[in-house]
């Protein structure tokens, strides 16, 4: 077989059909208020880290919802816990107990 | 037709509206509004979306042709007692009538913007309110508008907004802040435009070519992210921070001017006319009808009656229709 250098890229839309929903069901239970996000962005309008990395808890939110895991999950390893972006939340979301449950759920250290 | 009293509690166009249907329909109108001048919010409005009509037309027209009603401005309800099936109201004037049905068009307050203390309302000089920005198109004087070349309007400030006690969505502030932006980029055409918003909901018929136009003819930069802080830099500008939650990435931006978009909160009244009537107020403090679809002006208590925006945000013409539409209810009930 001749190589003509070509390769498969592996699909980057998010497929509903496809999706693992095991671990957010978890996070469901162990922080209800998962469900509440609005996607406004106070949080991440607020964040000390999201200045420098690329932490931003309406995006995490949003893409474990989706089922993408493994982008949503590197950043969360930025949040220092300050607390900053329950203050700002305008749906009073318990987001200090939110980013634990999704450290918690998805066993990162 | 036998000639009944209603005493009407609330002179805004929703209970101007209802008092001049009833005195037609052969009715003894009373009309009570606390404040000097009738028309409630409208007569502090300078226009109106979508199509920028003169908010004081509006309001001539709706208070032309009152000579049949009996209205009186400056004049609180003191008390209203249940006799038999009538209600006796007592005013602060000393009158009292012997109403065979009360109808409440009590309207709402706007959301006082100084409670959200992170936009610096009453302590940043160059953050106003929708209303003072009205009240600056009508009278054409604000010492703290002075050719402001960045501004920023704030969608729901005290809307959708649990930590401020309002859940709901106010409804008309998209629409307005859209008008407001387009006005505003009239006056100063070299002036930058943001809106800040999280939904921009345009529901009524050509709401949305209002937004449009805010696009293409005044090129207002819709950034789609709530503000959470707002603060005063030494030079007197203000800094704005947001997330641009389409990009994914914070933003800042430094303004000349902010507006806030102050929501539709309950009228400050509802609560003690709900004492004195006994009724029930559900969590967001708005009165409930009896039913949303069917009865949407009835309320639990028989002879008392709801219209506009006291059972929840309305537009304008709706406050309108359903005083019109009440009056019918009344009218009926009275029969």
């Amino acid at each position: 077989m001749i190589d003509f250098g070509y390769g498969l890229t592996p699909s980057s839309a998010i497929d509903l059909d496809k999706m693992d929903r095991t671990h957010f069901e978890i996070l469901i239970r162990r922080e209800p208020d998962v469900l509440k996000c609005m996607a406004c962005g106070s949080c991440a309008a607020s964040c000390t880290a999201g200045v420098y990395t690329t932490m931003n808890l309406r995006k995490g939110i949003l893409l474990l919802s989706r089922g993408q895991e493994k982008s949503a999950l590197e950043q969360f390893r930025s949040c220092m816990l300050c607390g900053k972006c329950q203050l700002v939340c305008p749906r009073g979301i318990n987001t200090r107990n939110l980013i634990l449950s999704i450290l918690k759920t998805y066993s990162i250290q | 037709m036998n000639n009944r009293n209603v005493v009407i509690i609330g002179g805004g166009p929703c209970g101007i509206e209802a008092a001049k249907t009833l005195a037609k329909l052969g009715h003894t109108a009373f009309l009570i509004e606390k404040e000097p001048h009738l028309g409630g919010h409208l007569a502090k409005w300078d226009r109106l979306f979508p199509y920028g009509q003169k908010a004081d037309e509006v309001l001539n027209k709706i208070t032309s042709g009152l000579e049949n009603v009996k209205w009186f401005v400056d004049t609180q309800v003191t008390s209203i007692n249940r006799i038999d099936k009538s209600y006796n109201v007592i005013l602060g004037n000393g009158m009292s009538i012997l109403a065979d049905a009360v109808l409440l068009t009590t309207g709402f307050s706007l959301f006082p913007a100084e409670k959200k203390e992170e936009y610096g309302y009453g302590i940043y000089d160059r953050v106003i309110t929708n209303a003072d920005l009205e009240h600056y198109f009508a009278e054409g004087n604000d010492h703290r508008i002075q050719y402001p070349k960045k501004i920023g309007f704030v969608h729901c400030v005290g809307s959708r907004d649990e930590k401020a006690g309002n859940r709901q969505c106010s409804k008309v502030c998209c629409a307005t802040a859209v008008k407001q932006a387009c006005e505003i980029k009239e006056k100063f055409p070299n002036s930058t435009v943001y809106c800040f918003y999280m939904d921009l909901r345009m529901f009524g018929r050509n709401y949305e070519d209002m937004y449009l136009e805010a696009q293409k003819k005044y090129g207002i930069i819709f950034v789609r992210g709530r503000v959470s802080e707002v603060s005063e830099k030494q030079d007197g500008t203000l800094l704005i921070k947001a997330e641009d939650t389409l990009s994914g990435k914070p933003l800042r931006v430094s303004l000349d001017l902010l507006v806030l978009m102050a929501g539709m909160v309950q009228n400050s009244d509802t609560a003690k006319f709900a004492q004195m009537l006994s009724l029930n107020i559900p969590e967001d403090g708005f009165f409930q009808s009896k039913n949303y679809f069917t009865a949407p002006g009835v309320s639990s208590k028989k002879g008392v009656f709801y219209a506009g925006a006291c059972t929840g945000p309305k537009t304008l013409p709706e406050a309108i229709a359903e005083g019109k539409s009440v009056a019918l209810t009344i009218d009926e009930y009275l029969l």
